[in-house]
């Protein structure tokens, strides 16, 4: 049996517009998601932006209801016993918000240590430890408002952690921090799985999945469209090869010029401060920069490199064949 | 004891947190002259003997209502904006449990505006503090700030399901602060208007503290707010429960 086990779980919102002659608007963000998690597994949950993935993490931490199927933590339904399962878990949600801002460190965690029954004798030891894990002892006196995204970060980890939960839901927590300050949060998330806890993971990041996740899920279009390990996953790209190419100035026409040379099964284009990036995945054995270089007509060329697929271009290919 | 605990913890936090703000100090400060000003001049024109302090109690209750009206809905709005109404709706803690220490703390910094329109009375216009029963008026105040808090409760509970809940806390502001006889006696409503006194505890509350300070028996008034205020405890409870429900089922916790 799984600590989090999902079947066919779905989310429906509903929503209206116009003014004077309102109409009813149903979008479905999540659409029969289904997975588990074993105890001590690290899973992670990939997809676009819009793919469902907070959506499914709120109705496993109950602060949505679904709209069908069902989901258990620990055994425990989320939908009919949501105060069980909120005992047994722990969520951190990327961005500035979800602090009390005008209170300092310390004020935050002791008040969540109350709405978690932390046992007062206990508060004080767990508190101090946590703010150890996170980096932030010494600061704990300041108030949150002076706090920069990455102290932030790290103190709504310390929340999450406050009643040690064997469940942990991380939905982007290294968002908009600084490379020094994610890879230091990375590490905290590694020795969380080192303790013993289930770890539910979403990123955009895929070096940051590929490093700590035991399993993935690619979640698009409200539906898990892949689910492996990372090398598994990576698997589905081996026959691919991928060529990188620097532009500047390439417009729409050409990039979907590139979509019909012969071999090539995806384009994405990553719009840079001066210059695109436009990565090219395609069948081994074809013959692709001149015919690339070809439809690329009229925009500036720079740096163009042929690499072995990472986890990113397999989570591209995913994506893009939706 | 837990929940005891949980209560005390959750009051001094949100005290705290709403005293850090310096809209609130900007408010706390100005609000009263205004209020003490008012009283003064209706206390004037009635010229009746001890009109003054029966008008300027008012107008500091008036403060305290305007406090939990506008606190504990705003407090909602204002944890919606910054993330953590999520974060107390899916904490083990029963949400009345939650909720209720921020809607007391709301009614609780009220006592401030009290305070400070019978002191502007007192230095400005001359309004004479004397109190008939010191201890009952002591006692009066926090139980009057329980039922407004109370009351705030069933209100902050529209705040959990509707996001833009503020036009019912503005409609409110005024009605209430006429039928409950903050501003003249309830005894000069019409008759209709009684009955919605008698369902208000801050209209015994008001009774209560004003009998405590110019002469009288407050106790009565007293229990009826406290037993009115225990209504109002488990109408909010329900409401909170069903509404904290229906906000997951609709997802309006979240601003998106």
């Amino acid at each position: 049996m799984g600590v989090v086990e999902v079947e066919e779980l779905a989310r429906t919102y509903r929503t209206s517009t116009g003014v004077l002659r309102r109409r009813a608007l149903e979008v479905e963000a999540v659409r029969g998601v289904s997975f588990e998690i074993a105890e001590g597994e690290l899973f992670g949950l990939l997809g676009p932006n819009g793919a469902g993935k907070t959506t499914t993490i709120k109705m496993l931490i109950t602060l949505l209801l679904p709209t069908s199927g069902s989901a258990r933590v620990l055994g425990f339904d989320v939908a009919r016993q949501p105060r069980e399962v909120r005992r047994s878990i722990g969520y951190v949600f990327g961005g500035d918000r979800g602090l009390y801002e005008r209170l300092s460190a310390l004020d935050n965690l002791r008040y969540f240590c109350e709405l978690y029954s932390v046992e007062p004798r206990e508060q004080k030891r767990r508190i101090a430890e946590l703010l150890e894990l996170v980096g932030l002892a010494g600061r704990e006196r300041e108030r949150v408002e002076g706090y920069s995204r990455g102290m932030r970060q790290r103190l709504h980890i310390a929340r999450g952690l406050l009643h040690d939960p064997p469940v942990v839901f991380l939905d982007e927590p290294t968002i908009g921090v600084d490379p020094v300050g994610a890879r230091e949060l990375r590490a905290t998330i590694a020795s969380l799985v080192q303790a013993g806890k289930t770890v539910l993971l979403t990123t955009h990041y895929m070096f940051e999945a590929d490093a700590l996740c035991d399993r993935i899920g690619v979640i698009t279009h409200g539906r898990i469209v892949a689910e492996g390990t990372p090398a598994d996953l990576k698997r589905g790209v081996a026959d691919l090869t991928v060529v990188e190419i620097e532009a500047f100035g390439a417009s729409e026409q050409a990039i979907d010029r590139l979509r019909g040379v012969d071999g090539v099964s995806s384009v994405a284009v990553e719009e840079r401060e001066q210059t695109q990036l436009i990565r090219v995945q395609a069948a081994r054995g074809h013959e692709l920069t001149q015919p690339l270089l070809r439809e690329l007509d009229g925009a500036r060329v720079g740096r163009i490199a042929v690499r072995e697929p990472t986890l990113e271009d397999a989570y591209v290919a995913l994506v893009s064949a939706e | 004891m837990k929940t005891l605990r949980l209560l005390a913890a959750g009051w001094v936090f949100h005290v705290k947190g709403l005293t850090m703000s310096g809209f609130f100090l900007v408010t706390t400060t100005f609000l009263p002259l205004i209020l003490a000003t008012t009283a003064s001049f209706m206390a004037r024109a009635g010229a009746r003997q001890g009109t003054l302090l029966y008008v300027s109690l008012g107008a500091g209750v008036m403060g305290i209502w305007s406090s939990t009206l506008f606190g504990s809905g705003g407090a909602i709005q204002w944890q919606r904006w910054q993330g953590t109404l999520e974060l107390v709706v899916a904490a083990p803690a029963r949400f009345v449990l939650v909720i209720l220490p921020l809607t007391l703390a709301t009614a609780s910094v009220g006592v401030y505006s009290l305070a400070s329109t019978l002191l502007w009375g007192w230095l400005v216009f001359g309004v004479p503090f004397h109190l008939a029963h010191p201890f009952l008026f002591v006692l009066a105040v926090p139980v009057a700030v329980l039922g407004l808090g109370l009351l705030g409760l069933v209100l902050a509970s529209t705040f959990v399901l509707y996001r833009y809940a503020n036009a019912l806390s503005n409609m409110l502001e005024f009605p209430v602060l006429f039928v409950t006889g903050l501003l003249v006696p309830v005894a000069l409503l019409p008759s209709w208007a009684r009955p919605v006194s008698w369902v208000l505890a801050p209209t015994w509350g008001m009774n209560a503290i004003r009998q405590a300070a110019l002469g009288g028996s407050p106790l009565d008034d007293l229990g009826l707010t406290a037993a009115l205020g225990a209504c109002y405890l488990v109408l909010g409870a329900i409401l909170l429960e069903n509404f904290a429900r229906l906000a997951r089922d609709r997802a309006t916790l979240a601003l998106t």
